[in-house]
């Protein structure tokens, strides 16, 4: 009799992952543990739910959500850049959240036009300087750092990051290939040393001196600074006199069959809010989406700028374009 | 038993390692022309360069290290002898992608070295590229040469004194006894070995992305991740594992006969050095523990002191014990599935079972993600055509129970590192002679009794090693532990991901350090074992 009671407990734990609640919302996270628990802890606080997440790389979990089908555990994916969120809605695992909330929230520039996916906090990809080898007047545009003046003075991070993927999606957008090239042929001609594989190692590399400028993301840059405040190295704001500064998002969307839709799309909506906007974005030092709410002390000392207007989209359906182009102008 | 008794587990642990492969073979059903054509023109040939420079340079690396040491601490006498010959094992415990993220922030321009360097002798100062190809073959070798170290230790010590007294008395130098006569004999173990160690190198992810250095591996995840093409991706990792079937072949077939355990063990040393041999001996010895464990540890300690400690709370405990939980169940899983499929192999060695134990070992070949992927696919496959339907005919809820279960990672571990646990318990099964068993059964020993009094008790030292061997291997595993966990079940391995994925590599120091802590214990255990193993085999 113990035998069997024992085998009975052995198996539920074993295989007893998919107890159905009704308080609880499930998130797929490519977004990681620290960045996200203390937004959901908030939010279990103040309405009772529970959120319920695992973290992984967007590819796998979009997979994962794909493979479960009808028989989904998760009801929001979770993730950064507009790339990957425009990916997941081609894949047909989320549907649309029509919400009045989220659409007064958050600019339609950062949402899906189909409704499939919102932004959450924004966060400018541009260049960082070294203050004692740079003057800012040097500086212009990305497409300048193509320029011969930078030759052996450019530190880059790894194309295989979507990041770059993305920044270059929006370059094509605006110049067509054959111009992008070219330029992306001068960045690569211009690196000082072989290409990094994080934005930190690149900032590193410039507070070295391996190199004078790097193009990074902004809350990567805080970070450092944050940790090393008298960092020689500050951001630069490019094309301000044209199209503005090259800006992408982590987002949310509702998976085609969430258990827990209502509960999920609840979520959402407070996420887009204040009180959550500013939490999530000060925890990553990042901008909040909902132009509402001010970013933090130490991200608003960085100065404003204008962002480029292009909807973020625009770097999803140029994703796989901009790959096989980073490819041939040899960014490794 | 019967053979038609064996067949059954056998085929059954071959199927499950034939779901998660047949997902790959199927991608072939729809070719991408245009991304083939793409990696072909950009990428394959120079991927394929670099592939065949890390297997050429590891393979060397990894054979001139294990063996010299394993040469040195077995037959020789030196000052240190005594805990090197354990100590060396112990950089087993340290992760690839561990020691390749030390290895860069020690060593790279922005690091500590080059620039105290540069502020002792100026900025003019010329140093090695630490990102380059030679920088990825010297962090690998330091990582997976103990395997090698491991199993030619285990063969010279099972050499037995006769042969190498014989050698010296007919004449011949130590030189020419090693080469001779030690040299051929070791030769199935260290192959082995070697190929361990390649196979590790060619599904390695994590170590050569943070160099960046791209290698065939590299590209399978660029198309997935950036093209999301998962059928190309799958279709490119049926190529890699289509090598390495190959290169285990030729393996096989160069091993030739087993010659280890035909003689009395020796007991202490063969060769005294002396002078500037001992201290040769000492200092190489010494500069590879130094490289592969103590200066990357002192690394990562100094990293916790400034950045990881501020991280500890009380989440780790949790994490912790997770890490222990996970890799003692897939442990104890494993190697009961394997002893099974080692029995199977000896009591009823048909054509059927020796293909379905060969089918069953090919998951350590692959690169994590693409395995784990491949069987969280299958798992689904399971859950929509099986699991869901059987469920609610038997009134229950209609819910999927594998993905995201317990038992669907512990699935997952037994594919993965189902080789690593076979290995041992193969070869320490055929060092039991068949006239033992038939004797115990003349003197009227039923089924039970001789497995229970003769097979288990000699199998002892052969599953620990390997049980020890899938541990640390799981502690170590990311991808597939990463996408298959249940809610709530992050490990160490989970954390240090999410640090080095953010960049964050002194953050990562913590969980790394633990990990490497949690899996010491195991590792000291396994080298003590192989020697005790070496002791018992004749």
């Amino acid at each position: 009799m113990a035998c069997k009671r024992i085998l009975a407990a052995l198996a539920l734990t074993l295989c007893g992952s998919h107890a159905l609640a009704a308080d609880e919302v499930v998130v797929y996270s490519s977004r990681i543990d620290e960045l996200i628990k203390p937004v959901f802890d908030a939010y279990t606080a103040q309405t009772g739910v529970k959120v319920k997440f695992i973290t992984d790389k967007e590819a796998p979990l979009m997979q994962r959500i794909k493979a479960e089908g009808s028989n989904a555990t998760a009801d929001l994916l979770l993730t950064v850049d507009a790339g990957n969120l425009w990916q997941a809605e081609q894949m047909g695992i989320l549907q649309p959240i029509e919400s009045p909330v989220i659409d007064a929230n958050i600019p339609p520039q950062y949402r899906s036009s189909s409704h499939a996916w919102t932004g959450l906090s924004l966060r400018a990809r541009t260049i960082a300087y070294a203050t004692d080898r740079v003057q800012p007047q040097e500086l212009s545009t990305y497409e300048a750092l193509a320029d011969k003046q930078w030759e052996g003075r450019l530190c880059l991070r790894t194309a295989k990051k979507v990041y770059n993927q993305s920044l270059t999606a929006t370059l094509i957008e605006t110049h067509g290939a054959e111009k992008t090239e070219q330029i992306l042929k001068g960045w690569v001609n211009n690196l000082s040393t072989d290409v990094f594989s994080d934005d930190i190692a690149v900032l590193e590399a410039i507070a070295a001196g391996q190199c004078d400028v790097g193009i990074v993301n902004t809350y990567y840059y805080g970070r450092l600074h944050k940790q090393k405040p008298d960092l020689p190295i500050k951001l630069f704001w490019p094309n301000q006199a044209d199209r503005g500064v090259h800006v992408n998002l982590s987002g949310i969307g509702l998976t085609q069959h969430a258990p827990h839709a209502a509960a999920a799309k609840a979520l959402v909506e407070w996420m887009t809010g204040a009180d959550a906007q500013r939490i999530f974005a000060d925890t990553n030092q990042e901008f909040p989406a909902n132009p509402h709410v001010e970013p933090s002390a130490e991200v608003a000392s960085w100065g404003k700028f204008k962002a480029d207007s292009l909807p973020v989209e625009v770097a999803g359906k140029r994703q796989a374009e901009a790959i096989r182009l980073m490819d041939r102008a040899g960014w490794n | 038993m019967s053979p038609r008794r064996w067949a059954l587990p056998v085929y059954a642990v071959a199927a499950l390692v034939l779901l998660p492969l047949s997902v790959l073979v199927l991608s072939w059903q729809a070719v991408d022309l245009q991304i083939w054509s793409h990696l072909w023109e950009t990428q394959l040939p120079r991927l394929l360069g670099n592939t065949l420079m890390l297997v050429l340079g590891v393979g060397i690396g990894v054979t001139l290290l294990g063996v010299s040491l394993a040469w040195l601490t077995s037959l020789c006498e030196f000052p240190g002898r005594r805990w090197l010959d354990w100590a060396l094992m112990l950089p087993f415990a340290i992760p690839a992608y561990v020691l390749a993220f030390v290895f860069v922030g020690l060593l790279d321009f922005a690091g500590p070295v080059q620039s105290l360097l540069r502020e002792w002798f100026g900025s003019g100062l010329r140093w090695p590229r630490v990102r380059s190809t030679g920088g990825v073959i010297i962090v690998l070798v330091l990582v997976f040469y103990p395997y090698v170290y491991l199993l030619a230790r285990t063969a010279f010590l099972a050499q037995g004194k006769g042969l190498m007294e014989a050698a010296r008395v007919l004449g011949q130098s130590p030189w020419q006894a090693f080469w001779r006569v030690a040299l051929p004999m070791a030769r199935p173990a260290i192959g082995a070995g070697v190929a361990l160690a390649l196979m590790e190198t060619l599904a390695d992810f994590g170590a050569v992305s943070v160099f960046n250095f791209d290698t065939f591996t590299t590209v399978i995840y660029k198309t997935w991740y950036g093209f999301f093409s998962l059928s190309s991706a799958a279709q490119l990792a049926s190529l890699l594992l289509l090598v390495v079937m190959l290169l285990l072949y030729g393996e096989r077939r160069a091993r030739g006969a087993d010659h280890a355990g035909s003689e009395r063990p020796r007991l202490g040393a063969l060769y005294q050095l002396r002078g500037l041999k001992a201290w040769a001996a000492t200092s190489w010895c010494l500069l590879v523990f130094a490289c592969a464990f103590a200066i990357p540890l002192l690394q990562l300690l100094v990293w916790c002191w400034q950045r990881g400690r501020f991280d500890l709370d009380e989440r780790y405990s949790a994490l912790i014990l997770h890490t222990l939980y996970l890799g003692a169940l897939a442990a104890l899983v494993t190697v009961t599935v394997a002893l099974l499929l080692a029995f199977a192999r000896r009591f009823s060695p048909t054509w059927g079972i020796r293909s379905g134990v060969g089918l069953a070992n090919l998951g350590y070949a692959l690169p994590g993600s693409v395995l784990a992927v491949a069987i969280m696919l299958a798992f689904s496959y399971l859950d929509r055509v099986l699991v869901v339907p059987v469920s609610s005919w038997l009134g229950g809820a209609g819910r999927p129970l594998l993905l995201g279960s317990l038992a669907a990672l512990l699935l997952a571990y037994l594919v993965r590192f189902m080789a690593v646990a076979y290995g041992p318990l193969e070869s320490s099964l055929a060092r039991i002679r068949p006239s033992l068993p038939e004797a115990a059964r003349s003197l009227g020993a039923g089924n039970a009794t001789v497995l229970g009094r003769i097979y288990l008790p000699l199998l002892v030292p052969g599953m620990l090693s390997a049980a020890l061997l899938v541990f640390v291997d799981v502690l170590k595993e990311m991808p597939a532990t990463l996408l298959m966990r249940p809610f709530g079940w992050d490990t160490l391995a989970v954390r240090i991901f999410e640090m080095t994925s953010e960049g964050e590599w002194a953050r990562a120091s913590l969980p790394a350090l633990t990990l490497v802590a949690v899996g010491l214990l195991p590792v000291i255990g396994l080298i003590r074992r192989s020697a005790q193993g070496a002791g018992r085999s004749s």
